[in-house]
């Protein structure tokens, strides 16, 4: 019998692994793919809630939203990688040092 | 097993198997498809969770819409798809403790706490009924929102305009 727990576990691993691929990807739209994945694992929590809370609807409009959100947040980062690939001619965020003290 | 509870286990399968990939595969193109898989398969469990209406959404504005456009962010960004950066094996260690300690906290945390009074719904929701909740109760978020997506729009053919 799959119930909220079975959810919730699935939804902190792929959050986990969403951390992770933020931390150790280079590429800036790799970051940009790990904070889908987070944004994925939250939108899972929300509407498993959703579901095991009788007559309520807010989880599944919240996911909405941060589905919303979340194409809005790609395409502005999108257009800033396009800036930073014309200035430094590489999307590694590693080369990005221009305002290092 | 119920076909409920195979098809949950498939999806999830699939789900973490596709991130397990994203973080370790160093190819960029490789990445985005295996977010392809996991975004299918999240849409798959949204059916599951009787939420036909964010599943679809899902699949057209995720798969369909943000996916593509990454897609497009790998190609303009790159003088070949097939060119890699990595981290250092430091970093990659710490990062890789950081993310098992925060798992292992909140499978504690999930496994742990007391959910006798989380009942499943007893008659699914209407997509008419998501719509209803979205112009009565979520009316400011929404309009909000709408306002949101046209700053973005904007803002992103502003940024991304050639410079003169």
């Amino acid at each position: 019998m799959v119930g909220l727990t079975h959810y919730l576990v699935l939804s902190a691993a792929l959050f986990s692994l969403g951390v992770l691929t933020m931390c150790i990807k280079r590429n800036a739209i790799g970051i940009l793919i790990g904070v889908e994945l987070v944004l994925n694992a939250a939108s899972v929590n929300f509407v498993a809630f959703s579901k095991y809370q009788s007559g309520m609807l807010s989880g599944q409009v919240f996911a909405v939203f941060v589905i919303l959100l979340a194409a809005a947040e790609a395409a502005i980062a999108i257009a800033i990688f396009m800036n930073y690939y014309t200035n430094v001619q590489t999307i590694d965020v590693d080369r990005g040092d221009a305002l290092r003290g | 097993m119920s076909i409920d509870a195979l098809a949950f286990y498939i999806f999830a399968g699939v789900a973490l198997v596709s991130a397990i990939g994203i973080v370790v595969s160093t190819n960029i193109v490789r990445t985005a498809v295996f977010l392809l898989g996991t975004l299918g398969s999240v849409a798959g469990l949204y059916f599951l969770l009787d939420a036909t209406l964010l599943a679809v959404i899902q699949l057209i504005v995720y798969a369909g819409g943000t996916l593509v456009l990454i897609i497009f962010g790998v190609m303009l960004t790159s003088k070949s798809p097939w060119m890699k950066f990595s981290a250092t094996r430091g970093q990659i260690v710490g990062a890789a403790a950081v993310s098992i300690l925060l798992a292992i906290g909140l499978w504690a945390l999930v496994l742990k706490a007391d959910w006798s009074n989380a009942h499943p719904m007893t008659s699914a929701p209407q997509v008419a009924d998501v719509g209803n909740a979205l112009l009565t109760d979520f009316l400011v978020p929404f309009e909000a929102a709408s306002v949101l997506l046209l700053v973005v729009m904007i803002g992103a053919a502003y940024l991304a305009r050639p410079e003169k």
